[in-house]
Formats: structure tokens, C-alpha cells, sequence
């Protein structure tokens, strides 16, 4: 008796999941990005004609991040996956490669002149990209041209999106260039928690100088922390910046030695809250120069 | 010569206040490490020091990287964990060690559950990691106030103490101060963890509870010296250990526990209570 019931809900289970998934009826093509601020660009090129995913969301740490199997499932159902490459997301294969992903990849930053950096004798490629707005329309443009191939019918809104896009990051471009034009030269430094604003800094005349490196995967050492505050003393760095996806304490520590003064939150490898101060990219760059202006114009 | 020793320390704040945290923690970690050592719960040092992680993270998670919200939730798992083993141990077929390990590894896996679910990735490397170079104000309060306590308690509990080491039953026999004694020095330890991991991170702070301990086995043979020897090898290796991270560009935490380790090394070689070279002399026989 048990045994026929048992057979009988065995057969009741395999017919319930032979029935084929209705295909869910949704115009928009899903697509995934690796981190929140290639999301925001890849929702501001696609407009309503895609449905985005971001792994790391914001206030997220891209260099580190641990997907998980909802992930998976995500990447799996997309089209098209925007990495930023340049080695930041050093957890993509993993994932890319565990989903059974069999769409397209496509790397925002081709075309990108990349930055080298030399870290203890190891020259690496700096992958914060996306920090130069000139950079970002290649982004752009990248994005935009992945999202026609992908889906030709939507051509004519992909160019239009994209080139508003572009138009705003050409404006952002000439206020940045002027906020930076207000500054004094001398007080053009900062100290940051990491070096995530290379490009930022070659772009636009300022330099960025941070005590952990590259990666936020590093611990620092007494000789760097005693480095950068023999620094800030040498050339009178006005100005200490805390990032969102960093720990603030080595950086307090630092600014309460040297006299230095905490300037406010930059954003560098992550976008807000939508409703906070970054919630997209133009206005991250909003953010940063606004906070970096006050700081170091007067 | 001596001025590359006192540079450092004489030129950087933050250098003058890593090395006073760590003769903080270098009094109050090693006497509880040599109880610890005697009395065989060396490796549970280890598995409380992953035990606190839950309580941390749920702290940092109400809280934010608040010094007393992490301190306070560490704490209470630490306790926790430690009585709850203690109560399975005496009221199942379990002895302690399995029942400890049950509960700790639970404890991690729920602490490392929460961090990833609410927090992001960076936070948990930095309740992991610490940050011996960037202790302020609050943080060295509360190792000073750690090392106190720690300490006086520790010459309260003493007698019984030793004797629960050697000879529990005789203790239990004569005394009622077994069990609180037991229970006073499980506080301790979790205590010391707690303040060891906000300068160290949960993954060196047993090695500066432990290490100098086990070093100290080979040089001392009463328990005085035996507190003595571990007090000075940890604080030596402390100032070493910052030394090199200045000078040679490496992290500071492992600097520190690595140079302990050698230390330990050194101390197996050539300590005087049988270290192994001395093994290797042919001895005196006995004459009759």
C-alpha cells in the first residue's frame, strides 16, 4: 500500500515537472553587469528595453566579491554580460564559468588606453577606468554597440539613449575641468583610502595618493601609513577622502597625526544608494568634484 | 645603531600607539595563554577566537564599525558558545572537546552567514584582518582596560586555579571554587580575545595568547616564570614585529605573530628546559 502511494506521488512529481515553463512574456532582454556603476551605464544606454542585473550593488566592493548561486541563476538567463576587465573582477571566470553562461561577454573597457601602475615591482594594470569621463564614452560607446548587435530592433533608441548619455558626460567633463581650474595648484593633492582615482587624476591635473595600494585585497604596512603621513607633512596635503567601500579608522588615524582634514565621502569603485549622493554615474562624478572642491578650493 | 630601534616610535604617532596596544596585550594575552597550555585547551583558544565572529558581525551590523557594539556582541557569543559546550559536554555523551567544536563551527558559519547576507565582503577581511596601525582612542581604552581587569582577576583566581590545572578533583573535593573558577577563566579568555581581535583581527590573536606561551615552556619551569618569560617574549616580538613592517614593507599583524613563531622556533633549538640541542649533549650518568 505505502509502496504503490509512494510510486504514484513519484509519478505525479515527474509529470508536474516534465510540464514545459510557460516563457515568461517580457519584452525586455535581460542583461547582467559586474558592478553598480556599469549597471547604471549599461540602464542609461538601454533605457526600457532592458532588464539589468548588477552582482555587486552599491556601496559594494568589486575587487572582492563572493557571488552567490542567485547570481548564477541571474547570469544565466541574460544575454549579454558587461565585465569592466582589466583585471577588477578577478571572480568572474568562477562565476561565468559555474553558471553554464552562453551568452555574450562583452568588455566595456575595450578600446580603453589603460593605465600601468608599479606596485612593489609589480607593474599592474590599473582598472578603474570608468574614473576618466573621456574613458566613459568608450564605455558608452561600447555598451551601445553591444546592445544593437544583440538587439537590432531596438537601434534607434540605443544610439538616442547613448548619446544623451554622452552629451551629459561631455557637460560633467567641462564642469570638472573647471572645478579643478578653481583649485590652487599646490593644494591640486588628496589623500585617499585606495588608489582608485589614476585615471581620475591624470585626466583632470590632480594626484591621488593612498596607503594601501591597487586593491582593497591588501593590507597596509607601518612603511606605507609612515609614507604617506611624511607626505602629507613634506608638500601640506590640505585634505584626507574617505571612499564608500572602505574602512574609515587607518584613515582617521592618519588625519588626526597630521593635522590633515576629513573631506567628505568619494566615490570610487561603487555607486550610492539610488537615493544617496552617487545614485548614477554623472552624479558620482557630481559628488566627487563638488566634495573635492570645498575641501581643497578654499 | 639603537636609533634605527627608537626612529620609528619617536617620528609617528600612529607607531607610538601600535606599540602601546600591544604591551597592553602583550600583559593580559600570555599569563591566559600559559593556563591555557597547561591546561590542554591550547587549541581551544583557537576555536573561541572564531566563536566571537557571530556575536561581531551581528554588532557591526546593528551598529556599524562601532567599537562596543562589536566588543559587546563578541563577547556574548564568546560566553555563549563556551557555556553552551560546557553544558552539552556534562549533560550528553559528548566530551568537551566535540561539543566545543560543534558549537564553534556553527558559530562561524553563522557569523560568516550574516556578514555576506547584510554587509559586504570588505568588512568581514577587516574583523578578520584588524588593524594594529590604526588603534584609536577608544580601541586602546579598551585593551588597557582589558589588561587590567584581566590581570587582577587573574591574581584573585590564581590559587585555585593552578590547582584546577593539576588536580581538579582535588579541588572539587575541598573547595567549592571550582566551577566559578572554571567559569571566571573562560571569561577571561573570550575578554582577552575580544580585545586582541580590534588590534589584531580574529585570525592573530590567538597567536599572541598562544605563541609566547609555548615558547616560554622551553626557557621557564614554575608557573611565575613560565608568565614572566611570555609576558617579555610577546612584547618582544610585538616591537619586532612593528619594526619589521616598517622597515621591510610588510603587513604589521603577521609581522608580529610570525616573529613569535620564530621565537618559539629558536626557543625549541636551543631553550634551557629541553630544548632540543641540549638533548643532543651526551648528559651525566647516574653514579651510584
Amino acid at each position: 500500500m505505502t509502496r504503490r502511494l509512494l510510486l504514484a506521488l513519484g509519478l505525479i512529481l515527474a509529470a508536474l515537472l516534465a510540464v514545459p515553463q510557460g516563457a515568461s512574456a517580457d519584452d525586455k532582454m535581460k542583461v547582467a553587469a559586474s558592478f553598480s556603476i556599469l549597471g547604471d551605464m549599461v540602464k542609461q544606454v538601454g533605457g526600457d528595453r532592458v532588464d539589468v542585473v548588477t552582482f555587486v550593488g552599491p556601496n559594494g566592493d568589486a575587487h572582492v566579491y563572493e557571488p552567490t548561486p542567485a547570481d548564477a541563476k541571474a547570469l544565466s538567463e541574460s544575454k549579454i554580460l558587461f565585465i569592466n576587465g582589466l583585471g577588477l573582477e578577478g571572480w568572474m571566470t568562477r562565476l561565468e564559468n559555474s553558471s553554464g553562461f552562453k551568452g555574450k561577454v562583452v568588455t566595456a573597457s575595450t578600446g580603453v588606453n589603460p593605465r600601468k601602475m608599479v606596485e612593489d615591482e609589480k607593474t599592474i594594470t590599473d582598472p578603474h577606468a570608468w574614473q576618466s569621463l573621456a574613458n566613459g564614452k568608450i564605455y558608452a560607446a561600447n555598451i551601445r554597440d553591444a546592445l544593437i548587435a544583440a538587439d537590432p530592433a531596438g537601434k534607434a533608441t540605443y544610439e538616442a539613449n547613448a548619446k544623451k548619455f554622452i552629451d551629459g558626460m561631455t557637460a560633467m567633463e567641462a564642469n570638472v575641468k573647471a572645478a579643478v581650474a578653481k583649485m590652487p595648484p599646490e593644494r591640486r593633492k588628496i589623500i585617499t583610502t585606495h588608489d582608485a582615482f589614476g585615471y581620475f587624476g591624470s585626466a583632470y591635473g590632480m594626484e591621488f595618493i593612498a596607503p594601501e595600494g591597487v586593491s582593497t585585497e591588501s593590507e597596509a604596512s607601518a612603511q606605507d601609513v609612515a609614507k604617506i603621513i611624511t607626505q602629507i607633512k613634506k608638500e601640506h596635503i590640505p585634505a584626507v577622502f574617505l571612499e564608500n567601500v572602505t574602512d574609515s579608522r587607518l584613515l582617521d588615524q592618519i588625519a588626526s597625526e597630521t593635522g590633515a582634514k576629513i573631506g567628505g565621502t568619494l566615490y570610487s569603485d561603487a555607486l550610492s544608494a539610488p537615493d544617496g549622493p552617487a545614485g548614477n554615474y554623472l552624479d558620482m562624478f557630481r559628488n566627487n568634484i563638488d566634495t573635492l572642491s570645498t575641501a581643497l578650493s578654499s | 645603531m639603537i636609533h634605527y630601534l627608537i626612529d620609528p616610535f619617536m617620528d609617528f604617532v600612529f607607531m607610538r600607539r601600535a606599540l602601546v596596544g600591544c604591551l597592553a596585550l602583550s600583559l593580559s594575552a600570555p599569563p591566559i595563554g600559559v593556563f591555557l597550555m597547561l591546561r590542554r585547551m591550547s587549541l581551544m583558544g583557537d576555536a573561541m577566537s572564531h566563536a566571537i565572529l557571530p556575536g561581531a558581525a551581528i554588532g557591526y551590523l546593528l551598529a556599524g564599525l562601532s567599537l562596543f557594539a562589536m566588543s559587546l556582541g563578541g563577547f556574548a557569543a564568546g560566553i555563549a558558545v563556551a557555556l553552551l559546550a560546557g553544558l552539552v559536554a556534562r549533560s550528553t555523551v559528548l566530551r568537551e572537546d566535540a561539543s566545543l567544536a560543534a558549537f564553534y563551527l556553527c558559530s562561524l558559519a553563522l557569523g560568516v552567514l550574516i556578514v555576506s547576507v547584510r554587509g559586504n565582503s570588505i568588512d568581514l577581511l577587516h574583523v578578520l584582518f584588524g588593524t594594529v596601525l590604526a588603534l584609536d582612542d577608544h580601541a586602546i581604552l579598551l585593551i588597557g582596560a582589558i589588561a587590567t581587569v584581566s590581570t587582577a582577576a587573574l591574581a584573585i583566581i590564581y590559587r585555585p586555579l593552578v590547582l584546577e590545572c593539576f588536580d581538579p578533583q582535588f579541588l572539587r573535593s575541598v573547595s567549592r571554587w571550582s566551577s566559578p573558577t572554571h567559569f571566571i577563566f573562560l571569561v577571561l579568555v573570550v575578554m582577552n580575545l575580544i580585545g586582541g581581535f580590534q588590534a589584531l583581527g580574529t585570525l592573530m590573536v590567538v597567536g599572541i595568547m598562544l605563541l609566547p606561551a609555548i615558547t616560554a615552556r622551553f626557557w621557564a619551569q614554575d608557573i611565575s616564570g613560565l608568565v614572566v618569560v611570555s609576558v617579555l617574549a610577546a612584547f618582544v616580538a610585538s616591537l619586532i614585529g612593528l619594526l619589521l613592517s616598517y622597515y621591510a614593507n610588510v603587513p604589521t599583524s603577521p609581522a608580529i605573530i610570525l616573529m613569535a613563531g620564530v621565537f618559539y622556533l629558536l626557543s625549541m633549538l636551543v631553550g634551557w628546559q629541553g630544548g632540543l640541542l641540549w638533548q643532543l649533549m651526551p648528559r651525566k650518568h647516574l653514579e651510584a
